[in-house]
């Protein structure tokens, strides 16, 4: 599904990404740890192909198509979707209407209605939503894009209990985790700090990211339990020691 | 000595330039028009009138309370169709008034610039519509001033008078066809609130690239009274300049401003002038401009002379060309003590955020900026009932508002 080679990302000429490799196959969901301010976003937004990030080597291949010089309009609509972690607020644009420019056959009220955010629908999007808001209308707007790639940043930032597990199971919807794994072909990146969305939905690989760079990679639960006892630099030094 | 008359003060305004605007030429216009024939049913308009009507948001239908069609000098239809509310030209409705001399020229001076002057000097043409005491309706009133004519300056004198308790609505389109290549439209207009009156009153313009335009209008609100004043042009038009004047004069007495403005080319001056002169007295005053090109004057004055009067200016502007320009004055004058007034104005571009967000939707960069564009435009007007506020929504939503 996704293959980043070597990727070096600056942003006004100040190196971000360094040598970033990283191959998500059809079915996948890979987590993404690490510190603040490592990259993690950075690598998202490059891969969503946000202008400001620019890619000074190494490739993105989305579906076995370089995708690294394609305008970001074109990706969303190759399939590659993504939750924000903080969103824009969009002056007069209603929610609803937003989901039927996204996907006029998506039936809103059943996607608004899977989130329990049917009083939003008519709200402007993002305007004045509080931080959980915001997440649950990121997921809204996947669920009608229905990418084959969701790139998922920090979605459960600012989120109650309750509303982390909404999430969590957009994500698995979003992801196939419904069906067999053999048959699922959407694929995902979730970057978390908090892990407790982990317990609501699965993944199938995590990545740990220090310094621009992907410094190790494993089984997501234990590189989580390794961070929550060692910190990040302990847990690289102990699963992937250089 | 007597008080000089009204044409009296007229001839010496002849040569009168206006405060603000592009100075228009009077003399190279003409100011007779052939005179059209009555239309006694709406349905029996020409269809190019009806068409214009319906672009400017003006459907004479059944929810329609009263209607005004004039065509360059001439009333052509005009009929009441709810007991509560009388619409006349304001020719007949002098005749058939005395009283209404007390009204007739009271807020808007006949020697206040030459434009004025002009339509002071010219016979009366125009609508009178007043909605009768304790009568509310939400169905509207509407009127069409359609100017036909090539090269006509045509001269409008509206009169609405709220008796007290009533609730009345009113939504003006001011059009021309495509083959008129020039023309000058000067409308004055004198709208009298009355005490715990309720008025709406939306003008939507469209013009050619080629008309001046200059309405002037003045508006008193008694107690308890309130106007929501609505305003959008979203076509090209050569100059347009007003700054309509309320006067706030009873005791809780509210006025709110709402305009919206697309702007292609052409010099665009427009505004609000709010005076609120009694106690408890509000005002609002919110304008959104998007130029694409041409020079929009966003004004907003507020004049606070008693305590207790609250105040907001709203100048908002997205400008999204070299070739254009976004002046914003918003102006605050405080003349009492605990007054409550403020103001925002801002000037800017279309944020790459919000652009890249909706991009990652995977809509394209066009796609994007006009949805941006439409939702900056699509002001929350309050105090309309929701058909006619649906009716001003589609207007703002169907034109293809690109940016530059």
């Amino acid at each position: 599904m996704l293959e980043i080679e070597d990727l070096s990302v600056s942003i006004g000429g100040k190196q971000i990404l360094k040598d970033v490799n990283l191959r998500i196959g059809p079915g996948e969901t890979h987590a993404l740890f690490g510190p603040n301010g490592t990259g993690k976003t950075t690598l998202l937004n490059a891969i969503a192909g946000i202008p400001r990030y620019a890619v000074d080597s190494g490739k993105i291949i989305f579906k076995g198509m370089d995708i690294t010089q394609m305008p970001m309009d074109e990706r969303a609509k190759l399939g590659i979707g993504m939750a924000f972690q903080r969103p824009p607020a969009i002056r007069g644009l209603r929610l609803k209407d937003l989901i039927k420019i996204i996907n006029p056959q998506a039936d809103a009220a059943a996607i608004l209605k899977k989130m329990d955010f049917d009083a939003f629908g008519e709200r402007e999007v993002n305007r004045g939503f509080s931080g959980g808001e915001v997440k649950r209308s990121e997921m809204v707007q996947l669920l009608a894009q229905q990418p084959d790639l969701v790139m998922l940043d920090e979605p459960d930032s600012g989120v109650d209990l309750e509303n982390i597990k909404l999430i969590g199971g957009a994500i698995n919807q979003l992801t196939q985790k419904d069906i067999r794994p053999s048959s699922r072909t959407k694929s995902g990146i979730i970057i978390t700090h908090f892990g407790h969305i982990l317990e609501y939905m699965k993944t199938d690989r995590a990545h740990v990211m220090v310094g621009g760079s992907i410094v190790c990679s494993g089984n997501p639960s234990e590189i989580l339990e390794q961070i929550k006892k060692s910190g990040y630099e302990g847990c690289v030094a102990c699963l992937c020691p250089a | 000595m007597p008080l000089p008359s009204i044409e009296e003060r007229a001839k010496t305004a002849k040569e009168k330039k206006a405060l603000y605007g592009v100075d228009v030429d009077l003399e190279s216009y003409e100011s007779e028009a052939s005179p059209h024939g009555t239309i006694e049913r709406a349905e029996d308009l020409p269809e190019e009138v009806k068409k214009a009507a319906l672009d400017v948001g003006v459907k004479l239908d059944k929810e329609t309370s009263g209607a005004y069609v004039q065509m360059d000098q001439t009333p052509v239809h005009t009929r009441s169709l709810f007991e509560g509310v009388e619409v006349l030209d304001t020719a007949t409705a002098l005749k058939k008034y005395d009283y209404l001399q007390d009204y007739w020229w009271k807020l808007v001076a006949p020697d206040a610039d030459k434009y004025v002057a002009d339509v002071a000097r010219s016979p009366p043409a125009g609508y009178f519509i007043r909605a009768k005491k304790g009568m509310k309706t939400v169905f509207p009133v509407k009127s069409c001033l359609y100017l036909g004519s090539t090269n006509l300056n045509q001269r409008v004198h509206n009169i609405i008078i709220a008796e007290e308790g009533s609730e009345l609505h009113v939504i003006t389109g001011c059009t021309t066809p495509a083959h008129v290549q020039r023309g000058l439209h000067i409308g004055v207009s004198e709208f009298f609130i009355k005490k715990g009156a309720h008025v709406s009153f939306t003008m939507i313009h469209s013009w050619g690239k080629e008309v001046d335009v200059r309405p002037r209008t003045g508006i008193v609100i008694e107690e308890g009274g309130s106007l929501s004043n609505n305003y959008i042009c979203l076509r090209p038009v050569k100059t347009l300049q007003m700054f309509p004047t309320a006067t706030l004069a009873g005791r809780g007495a509210v006025a709110s401003f709402n305009t919206v403005i697309y702007s292609t080319m052409g010099n665009i001056d427009v505004g609000s002038n709010v005076n609120l002169n009694a106690p408890e007295t509000s005002a609002e005053s919110i304008s959104r401009v998007v130029s694409v090109g041409g020079e929009v004057i966003a004004r907003g004055r507020m004049t606070g002379r008693v305590p207790g009067a609250r105040a907001h200016l709203e100048c908002v502007g997205l400008l999204l060309s070299d070739k254009g320009r976004i002046y914003s004055i918003p102006e605050l004058d405080g003349q009492s003590k605990d007054l409550d007034m403020s103001h925002e104005a801002a000037v800017g571009r279309i944020s790459e955020e919000e652009l890249e967000y909706l991009m990652a939707r995977g809509l394209t960069s066009e796609q994007a900026t006009s949805v941006i564009v439409r939702g900056f435009l699509d002001v929350e007007i309050k105090g309309l009932p929701e058909d006619l506020k649906q009716e001003i929504k589609n207007i703002t939503q169907r034109e293809d508002l690109k940016g530059s």
